[in-house]
This record gives structure tokens, sequence and C-alpha cells, in this order.
């Protein structure tokens, strides 16, 4: 009998068995001719939007069409930080939901995801710069999420390597959220994958969507390089490309894509035991369990579909790196790569149905949706269901641009390559 | 990603400066924002965003200071043109500079 649930028998079972009895974690699912939802994009937020469709509003006929593979996307290229450290009301909310759901979330989709609360320290090195992360602290703390703000002594106690006495970027303190931290970002694909498959979700990969058929003024489905396939409603995730998906149904929208690299050393002796960010750069910085370094810094900062950066932008991710814990200097890089962040004009995403009925958008995630996926899920999914905002993501309009109701956690303006 | 300025040559990125979208237009300043916002909205926050080649404004702020548009493909960073922009509006607004 080919095993089902992941568990400690299950595992026992197949080690003795000389794991010859473990199933592919989901099927792999052609396209039926016609479904209630049809997601596009299989990245974190298409899967996990599926998931709690199927979960929460059984009884349908759901599909997730991937035009690569799963995990080929953003979510399995990001540096895996979750936190929800943020300042604005239409934001703060959304992100703690997000949190609460990661908690839970290896019970709930029975999958190792290797969700590590190690805590989120942001540095400070300037008494302006502390007068803001003591706001942000108590803004979380008004929304009941943890913050707690460490002076330069309490920093010296838990990461004594760190470069305090830099002439020009001394460390004055942080601002640590203990329940942030990482999350393995495969794992959260293939869990929410599988989870969904269990619920009968057809996850149809190597299926790209080339057009959204519309019938009078309503989606109802959508040409794919594997035929048509008829939906009721249809909800686009497509993370970097949603500019190019939206304008298959007519729409451009408040966003540019832009290339964001990330960097992995070789493997070290465990010596970082929370995530890093330095505060007069751009810099952020964790350890995996495996022992290799993982950062990153800003994007590259120009319109870009390549997945791959330049050189600038890594020897500004390397000088921050240096001038933040300057031992770091003769770690050798393992691998580095890029992907492509659909940076919305406020820094803030949108979900929303959109201008043609039956239409629905989850896009303008920026560099930061991968602790948002459960939410991002969650709430989509919502919306899809109801037709309602989920009342976490009421913010998170299309039109809150010409509404001038722009959430912009940043302060940088209509200015994508800035957030 | 290098880009060959008119006035200094090829010069290395992290000279420059991007500014994005060199397509999009102001409207005219007695646009109302009353009767036609959508006109500001479109400028302000809406995009192309092509996969493809991009026009693009870039600022040679290390090197001569001047305003740049330039043809790329945004697939695969290879670079068509670089002009001068006050050239390209000299050009559209019918030689009238
Ligand atoms: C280098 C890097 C570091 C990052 N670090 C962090 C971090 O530390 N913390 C954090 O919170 N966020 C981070 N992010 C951002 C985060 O990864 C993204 O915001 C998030 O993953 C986007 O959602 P997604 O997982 O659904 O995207 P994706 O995984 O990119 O999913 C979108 C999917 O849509 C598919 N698709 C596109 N077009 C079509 C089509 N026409 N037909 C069918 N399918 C299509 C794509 O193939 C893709 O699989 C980082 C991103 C990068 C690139
Ligand atoms: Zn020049």
């Amino acid at each position: 009998m080919p095993t089902d649930r992941y568990s400690l028998f299950s595992l026992l079972r197949e080690g003795l068995r000389g794991n010859t009895g473990w199933k592919a974690a989901w099927r792999k699912a052609a396209p039926a001719p016609a479904y209630d939802y049809v997601i596009v994009g299989g990245g974190g937020h298409g899967l996990a939007t599926a998931y709690y469709l199927a979960r929460r509003y059984g009884g349908l006929r759901i599909a997730v069409v991937e035009k690569g593979w799963i995990g080929g996307g953003n979510v399995g290229r990001n540096t895996t930080i979750v936190r929800s450290n943020y300042l604005l009301p239409g934001n703060e909310p959304f992100y703690e939901c997000s949190m609460k759901l990661w908690e839970g979330l290896e019970q709930d989709i029975n999958y190792n995801a290797m969700v590590s609360q190690r805590g989120v320290l942001n540095l400070f090195h300037n008494d302006a710069q502390r007068n803001a992360y003591i706001r942000r602290g108590n803004g979380m703390r008004l929304h009941g999420v943890d913050a707690e703000l460490l002076d330069a002594t309490a920093v010296r106690e838990k990461l004594p390597f760190l470069n305090f006495d830099d002439a020009r970027f001394p460390i004055r303190g942080g601002l640590l959220q203990p329940r942030g931290g990482t999350v393995r970002h495969d794992a959260v694909a293939w869990g929410y994958a599988r989870a969904a498959d269990r619920l009968g979700v057809d996850i149809i990969e190597n299926c790209e969507v080339t057009g959204i058929r519309i019938e009078r003024g309503r989606a109802v489905g959508v040409e794919t390089s594997r035929g048509f396939v008829g939906a009721g409603k249809v909800g686009l995730a497509c993370a970097g490309n949603s500019s190019r998906v939206a304008a298959m149904a007519g729409l451009r929208l408040p966003i540019e894509s832009h290339v964001l690299q990330a960097f992995v050393s070789e493997g070290l002796k465990p010596f970082i035991d929370c995530v890093v960010t330095f505060g007069a750069g751009h810099f952020y910085i964790s350890q995996s369990d495996k022992g290799g370094l993982v950062f990153g810094g800003d994007i590259d900062g120009y319109n870009s579909y390549a997945q791959r950066g330049n050189l600038p932008v890594i020897e500004d991710v390397c000088e921050g790196g240096m001038a933040l814990m300057p031992r770091i200097g003769r770690v050798r890089l393992l691998r580095h790569w890029g992907g492509l962040m659909d940076m919305s004009m406020d820094g803030s995403p949108i979900i929303d149905r959109t201008p043609v009925d039956g239409l629905y958008l989850n896009a303008g995630w920026c560099y930061g949706g991968f602790k948002a996926t459960p939410a991002s899920g969650l709430c989509f999914a919502h919306l899809l269901a109801r037709d309602e905002p989920h009342p976490v993501a009421t913010a998170y309009r299309l039109d809150r641009f010409a509404r001038g109701a722009v959430i912009d956690e940043k302060g940088m303006g209509a200015q994508p390559n800035l957030h | 990603m290098r880009l060959t300025c008119p006035f200094c040559g090829s010069r290395g990125l992290e000279e420059f400066t991007y500014r994005g979208d060199a397509l999009v237009r102001r409207p005219a300043a007695d646009t109302s924002l009353q009767t036609d916002a959508q006109a500001w909205t479109d400028y302000v926050y809406l995009r192309d965003n092509p996969a493809g080649l991009h026009s693009e404004l870039w600022y040679h702020g290390v090197g001569c200071r001047s305003w740049l548009v330039v043809t790329r493909d945004t697939r695969t960073h290879r670079v068509d043109d670089v002009r001068a922009a006050s050239a390209v509006a000299a050009e559209r607004s019918g030689g009238a500079a």
C-alpha cells in the first residue's frame, strides 16, 4: 500500500522497506476541459490559494496551471525570511495573519517546511534610525505583535562578532522580532502542492497560459500550450510575470518587473542564529541548516525578465556584508541566482477583482512576498470564493492608486525600483 | 551590462541611475484632476512593463550628467541603442528643440 500521510510511523515503515512505498508527492495532472477555478501560476501564492480554496470551500473543481515546474519561480529563489514587522495599518494585520499561519503550517499541511522562528534583528546605526524603529516596534505591539528593542550591549551579547565600532556606521542597537525567522522555501512549494493535490486539486505543470478568453466581458477560461481550459473564475498569481499575463486581458498594471539576486556561501559551522539586517545599507543574512550563509540586498533597479543580474549589485551586497561582519570576507561563494520581482508602485501588494468579470489578481509582492505566502493564499481564496476581500486584505485594492490610497510602507512614492 | 553613452563612451552600470519607462508622457499641465484623473493615474502609476524591447531613461550621473534614452531587451539585457534624451525630445517636437 502506498504511503499517504507522513508520520513517524510511515518513516519507520518505509525505512524498514527500503523506501520503496513512497508515493509521488502530487499527481502529474493533465488539464480537464473545465474547472470551477483556474489559478494561473504554480508558485507559493498560487498553490496556497488552491489549497485554501479546496480546504475551506469543499466540492470545487480547481486547477493550478504552471508554465514551468513547481518551485521554479520565486518561491524557490528567495532568501527564505519571514517576519511581520510592518508599520502601516493596511499591512501589519495581513502579515501577522501570515505569521500565525506559518506557525501552524506544518501540522496543517502535514509537511516539514522547517519553519524556524529564530528571530529577525534589524540593526540601527544612529539616533534617527533608533527613533524610527521605536515607532515601528510600538506600532507592531499595538497590533499585538512581538517586538523588542535591543541596545548595543544586548546585540553584542547575541552577535559578538559584528562590526560594532565601525567609524561610519557604528551599531547602536536593533529591533528584534523573536517570532520572525526562516522557512525552507522549496518545502513550502512542495508541501502546498502535495496538500492541495490530496484535496483533489489538479496541478498542471509545463502548461503555459497564452491567452485569457473573454466572452461578453467575462473571463471564461484560459488558452494554454496544452489547449483551452474553461473556468468559472480565473485567478492570476504570476509574480514577476503579472504584467504579461494581465495584458492578455487588456489590463495595464501599476507594476514593473525587476531582478533581485541572492547568494549562498559554502557551508560553515553554525555561528549566526537569527536573521540580521544591516541598517546603513541594504544587506540581510541568515545561516541555513546546512551551514551556508544565505544573503542578499537591493534589486538591480532596472526592468528585467532575465532572472539574472549584474555585477554592481553583487559588489554593493558584498560591501554591505563586509561593513556588517568583516569575518565573512574570506568565505567562498557557492551559488548565486536571480528572480523576477513584481514591483508595485507603492511597494504593497494587490489582491483584488479586476475590471474583467471572473478575473482576479494577486500581484505586486515586490521582494517580500515569500513571508506572505500563507495569508496571500488564504485571502485570495476568500476573494475568489466569496467575491469580497478578506478582512485582513481590505487595503490591497487595485483602484487604490487612482484613489490616492497607496500603502507606502517605505515612503518612496510612485517609484517601483526604490521599494 | 554596460551602456555606451553618446558623450562618454562605454561605461559600467554603476555610473548610471535608472528612471524607468521613457514612453510615459506627463499630461498637459491644464489636464484636470477632477475630469481626467485617469490620465494622471496612467502617467504616475501604470506601465506597459514589456518582456522584450524597452525604451527607458538613464542618467549618467558619474559622467556627463546627461539624460539618456536606452533601448534594451528586458529578457536578455542586450542594449540596442543609447541616445541623448535631448536629441530624442528634439526629434519628437519636430526639430524645434
Ligand atoms: C532573490 C530573491 C530573494 C527573496 N527574498 C525574500 C525573502 O527573504 N522574504 C520574502 O518574504 N520574500 C522574498 N522574496 C520574494 C518572494 O520570493 C516572492 O514575492 C514570492 O515568492 C512571489 O510569489 P510566488 O511564490 O507565487 O512566485 P513564483 O514562485 O514566481 O510563482 C509565479 C509562477 O507563475 C508562473 N507563470 C508566470 N507566467 C505564467 C503563464 N503565462 N502561465 C502559467 N504560469 C505562469 C511562473 O512560472 C511561476 O512559477 C525574494 C525573491 C527573490 C527573487
Ligand atoms: Zn555620459
